[in-house]
């Protein structure tokens, strides 16, 4: 028999439709790879007999035939959505204690499907960060490391590396700088970063609120559509969602590039870009061309200022949204003598490192006579960015760029450690998108010479995700990526 | 009105004050959650997960609460701004669960507006109001139950606030407490507050500074925090005024600071200076979208609109004919106003005013009654003048009818029947009284004629007295003097 988790999610319904396999079969056989690559280190929590418990409902739903969307599909869940009854941590030893008394509306939505929770899945500290080093409960390690463990990207880095290592069938992540598409990026597997709005905030441990989305991550473009229409939809809990239709996004999948412009934006290929990124590049737009596309070149001119831009807005809206992780009401408490005491006492023994260093600059940008020149120029060049993809929207109708500069690098890397700058320097390519609140996809577009996973980025017009889905399914059978 | 100044063998000084008014909506649930609003509960029983700040908790407008603002506005004749924008306003504190709290900074729901203001001389000063905002409360930290710690009800934390920010335009103690009285007053007529000083849903910090009379000059001024009372805000602005003359007099120099009233020494306490303000790091909330109102939506909110007391108090003394100052005084109370107008249905206006705001109110004060405890209906009291008015009874009577009237309630028709009160207007029958009078006491009727004409109000009083009070004075009168030449 073949190993079950080797089937794609679409495969796998396919199969428990057709009573091939059992949901308890199947989730066993997840379960069994999530025991067997522990060493990865991408779950925190694993919750094997809640997923067997669903599973068991799920095989009677199937024999009923009131089998649901994802019925018995056995997923890994970012431990930034709050999960009821189950800790969810942020990987912050500030509420690594923490069990939520509600769950996220996007979990929810995948419950109401029929998925089931194998359990938590490792970040970044808060979602900050871009290796998944931050983790209060370590790094992750790419399953496609050889000798020298890789970092799996960040910050949704343990559910990449799971995705990946087929520890789950797929996993949702949360994007606010790439956090989605750098680590499918660096694991070779597919993560689309909605259009914000697209997909309710309400239960996810807030990071930036105005750039955090939720997404799926998967095996392949298909697996992502079928996700992502679950996921999405209007949730009055979160104000900034977006009240509008979803969309059956595997509906366009197959329907091709034919007739399509596709952008290659000058700004993304500065001189020194690698050479390979380079050339898997031109080669995904070459396969578009030849099925049918045409490449326009265009112009974003403010992506210089993208990521000094995002380094002041995410910090300053982190800064407030961890106010409340004080100790008073949950968490992690170190008492002190005086009120001001036991916060000081609490955030310095409950934050890393690199959170830290986020609240002090975003402190610092929001703080009067700094105002004016950091926060309030950020968000007017942040129009701008905007603006730039706007216009550039009226000349073509995606945007194919590589995901990241750089292949996944070692963990620990001494350039990245000594200078925070070099590890932000890693968001060139996704934060624009984030602030323009645009959707995005990156999808494995070949290998390097070290033999680690490069990733291609489609971005799309706000609310058209659709296109995107259609461009990277395209783009997804003419590479013929292999996965591990 | 006289001028207000605090004068000292030095000179003459001038207050310049404004006030900022914190009214909590009243509204079913609080303005970012679905937890009930209402007061008084047992602690932490109206908490929700977004008023308790727990991670990733989002807050969601409630629509009420805008509605109430949007009341609240026009009812203080200011401009409703159709985009306005939610803060965060960043601090640390224990009764504060999100770390900020989410307010309206550069962008309020309401521009400027103004309202006038009854002086006690009758007259009228308009105050403009600069703006106001919409924000959550905080919970409540309570230090005094335990040594050694603090207990926190987060109740009110989240509850819908309307924060009312006047220009600096008082002059005088008086001024802000008449338009603290109003702005009560305008706010229970539009049920947008209760107004409850005492229960802390209207609280009021005020903003005081003085300057020689005759300057222009603002100086640095103090902001005392959280006063709780009409009387103690008055109190603590003349007492903070004199102690900035007598620094100013004595050479020295008023920093901008924050302090408090304390009540038990009627005087104000420093808090902290400027210097040592809280940075509260503000900017727009990112969970929230800007807050956009049409046309059609505050049209809708007017066509709510009930009679404000200015409106009313213009139409008693214009349709009613009653003076400016009864005028205001039965507009500044909804309840009062009700209670006048059902009385004053079909009855003299100015003479149910004259009974309401003398004897009626007395009686409520004696008995500490509110308005809508006092054991006389409106109705009740309408019928009561409206004896006097037919002369069916004397207003002597009147006042006895009210005394049963108070103690043991009932219609004063009935009253008047069961004791045998009601005027006699009949002349033959008062004549046979007259006759008997004059008839029983000769030597007074002897010296009457011989010009002792002071004597008639003796006749009178027999005459009364022999009719146990129920004959028409005025028929008396007329007979005595006929029979008596």
């Amino acid at each position: 028999m073949t190993d079950l988790t080797d089937l794609t999610l679409t495969e796998a319904l396919d199969g428990l439709s057709q009573k091939k396999f059992s949901a308890v079969e199947l989730t066993k056989a997840y379960i069994a790879k999530m025991e067997a690559n522990r060493k990865l280190n991408a779950y925190v929590l694993e919750t094997p007999e809640k997923a067997l418990e669903i599973a068991q409902t799920a095989d009677k739903n199937y024999q009923n035939g009131t089998n649901r969307a994802l019925e018995g599909i056995p997923l890994g869940i970012k431990d930034l959505f709050c999960t009821k009854g189950i800790r969810t941590t942020a990987c912050s030893r500030i509420i690594d204690n923490f069990v939520p008394p509600y769950e996220s509306t996007v979990t929810q939505k995948l419950l109401d499907a029929g998925a089931s929770f194998l359990g938590k899945l490792n970040l970044d500290e808060f979602a900050m960060g871009g290796s998944n080093e931050t983790s209060h409960f370590g790094a992750v390690i790419n399953p496609w490391s050889k000798q020298t463990p890789l970092v799996p990207g960040g910050s949704s880095g343990g559910s990449a590396a799971a995705v990946a290592a087929k520890m789950c069938a797929a996993a949702t992540g949360t994007d606010t700088g790439g956090s989605i598409r750098q680590p499918a990026a660096f694991c070779g597997i597919t993560g689309i970063k909605p259009t914000y709005g697209r997909c309710s905030r309400y239960g996810i441990v807030a990071f930036a609120s105005s750039l955090d989305q939720a997404g799926p991550m998967g095996k392949n473009v298909r697996d992502c559509a079928k996700l992502l229409t679950v996921m999405s939809g209007f949730d009055k809990k979160d104000s900034t969602s977006a009240n509008r239709a979803v969309p059956d996004f595997e509906k366009v999948l197959g329907l091709g590039v034919k007739g399509l412009k596709i952008g290659i934006p000058a700004e993304y290929r500065p001189d020194g870009l690698n050479q390979e990124i380079s050339k898997a590049w031109d080669n995904a737009a070459q396969i578009l061309k030849e099925n049918g596309a045409e490449i326009v070149p265009i112009s974003l001119p403010h992506t210089k200022y993208a990521l000094p831009v995002y380094y002041i807005i995410a910090p300053a809206e982190a800064s407030s949204n961890l106010a409340r992780y004080d100790g008073v009401r949950y968490g992690e408490r170190v008492e002190g003598e005086h009120l001001n005491d036991l916060y000081v006492n609490t955030r310095t023994a409950g934050f890393g490192k690199e959170v830290k260093r986020r609240i002090m600059i975003g402190t610092y940008v929001l703080s009067a006579g700094y105002y004016d020149a950091y926060y309030l120029k950020a968000q007017k060049v942040r129009r701008l960015i905007k603006q730039d993809f706007e216009e550039s929207f009226k000349n073509c109708d995606l945007i194919l760029t590589p995901t990241s500069p750089v292949e996944a690098f070692p963990i620990g890397d001494k350039t990245m450690q000594e200078n925070p700058i070099n590890m932000y320097l890693n968001d060139v390519f996704t934060v624009s998108v984030n602030l323009a609140g645009l959707p995005a996809l990156s999808l494995p577009a070949g290998l390097s010479a070290n033999g680690l996973p490069l990733g291609m980025q489609l971005i799309g017009r706000a609310f058209d995700e659709e296109t995107i889905f259609k461009a990277a399914q395209t783009l997804e059978e003419n590479i013929g990526f292999k996965g591990i | 009105m006289a001028q207000y100044l605090i004068e000292t063998p030095q000179g003459k000084w001038e207050i310049v004050c404004g006030l900022e008014i914190h009214c909590q909506i009243i509204s079913k649930s609080k303005i970012f959650s679905g937890a009930s609003a209402s007061f008084g509960d047992d602690a932490n029983e109206d908490v929700s997960f977004i008023d308790a700040g727990m991670p990733g908790m989002l807050p969601s407008l409630n629509e009420q609460c805008v509605h109430q603002a949007v009341k609240t506005a026009l009812g203080l004749n200011a401009t409703v701004n159709k985009r306005s924008v939610f803060s965060r306003k960043n601090y640390f504190y224990a009764d504060l669960p999100q770390g900020y709290q989410i307010t309206q900074y550069e962008y309020p729901i309401m521009g400027k507006g103004k309202i006038s203001i009854d002086l006690e001389d009758g007259t009228e000063k308009e105050i403009g109001i600069t703006r106001m905002h919409i924000e959550q409360d905080a919970g409540k930290s309570i230090h005094d139950l335990n040594p050694k710690k603090s207990y926190i009800d987060l109740n009110r934390s989240g509850v819908g606030l309307m924060e009312i920010v006047s220009e600096p335009d008082f002059r005088s103690p008086a001024e802000a407490g008449a338009y603290l009285r109003k702005l009560r007053s305008i706010v229970r007529y539009l049920g947008t507050c209760n107004g409850n000083m005492d229960e802390g849903s209207m609280r009021c910090d005020a903003s005081v500074s003085v300057r020689p009379y005759g300057s222009s000059e603002l100086r640095p001024r103090a902001e005392i925090k959280n006063v709780n009372s009409v009387k103690f805000v008055m109190q603590a602005i003349e007492s903070e005024a004199k102690r900035q003359v007598e620094i100013y007099e004595a050479g020295g120099t008023v920093r901008q600071q924050t302090c408090r009233f304390d009540p038990l020494t009627g005087k104000t306490k420093f808090l902290r200076s400027k210097e040592n303000a809280n940075e509260y790091r503000y900017f727009p909330e990112p969970d929230l979208p800007p807050l956009i109102l049409t046309d059609e939506y505050i049209e809708s909110v007017r066509a709510e609109m009930v009679e404000l007391p200015d409106a009313k108090k213009k139409r008693y003394i214009e349709q009613l004919g009653l003076t400016a100052y009864d005028a205001a005084v039965l507009c500044e109370n909804k309840e009062t106003a009700e209670f006048f107008e059902k009385a004053a249905c079909g009855q003299d206006a100015k003479k149910v005013a004259n009974w309401l705001m003398g004897d009626f109110f007395a009686m409520l004060n004696a008995k500490r009654l509110t308005i809508e405890q006092s054991p006389i209906s409106p109705e009740q009291l309408g019928k009561l003048v409206g004896l006097i008015t037919s002369n069916a009874i004397s207003g002597k009577t009147a006042k006895d009818v009210f005394a049963i009237m108070s103690e043991k309630g009932g219609d004063p028709e009935q009253i008047v029947e069961q004791n045998g009160w009601k005027q006699v207007t009949d002349s033959s029958a008062i004549e046979a009284v007259v006759d008997a009078v004059l008839a029983s006491a000769p030597d007074n009727v002897a010296a009457y004629k011989a010009g002792k004409t002071n004597l008639l109000g003796w006749f009178v009083g027999q005459v009364m007295k022999q009719s146990k009070g129920t004959a028409n004075p005025v028929i008396v009168n007329e007979l005595l003097k006929k029979k008596l030449g």
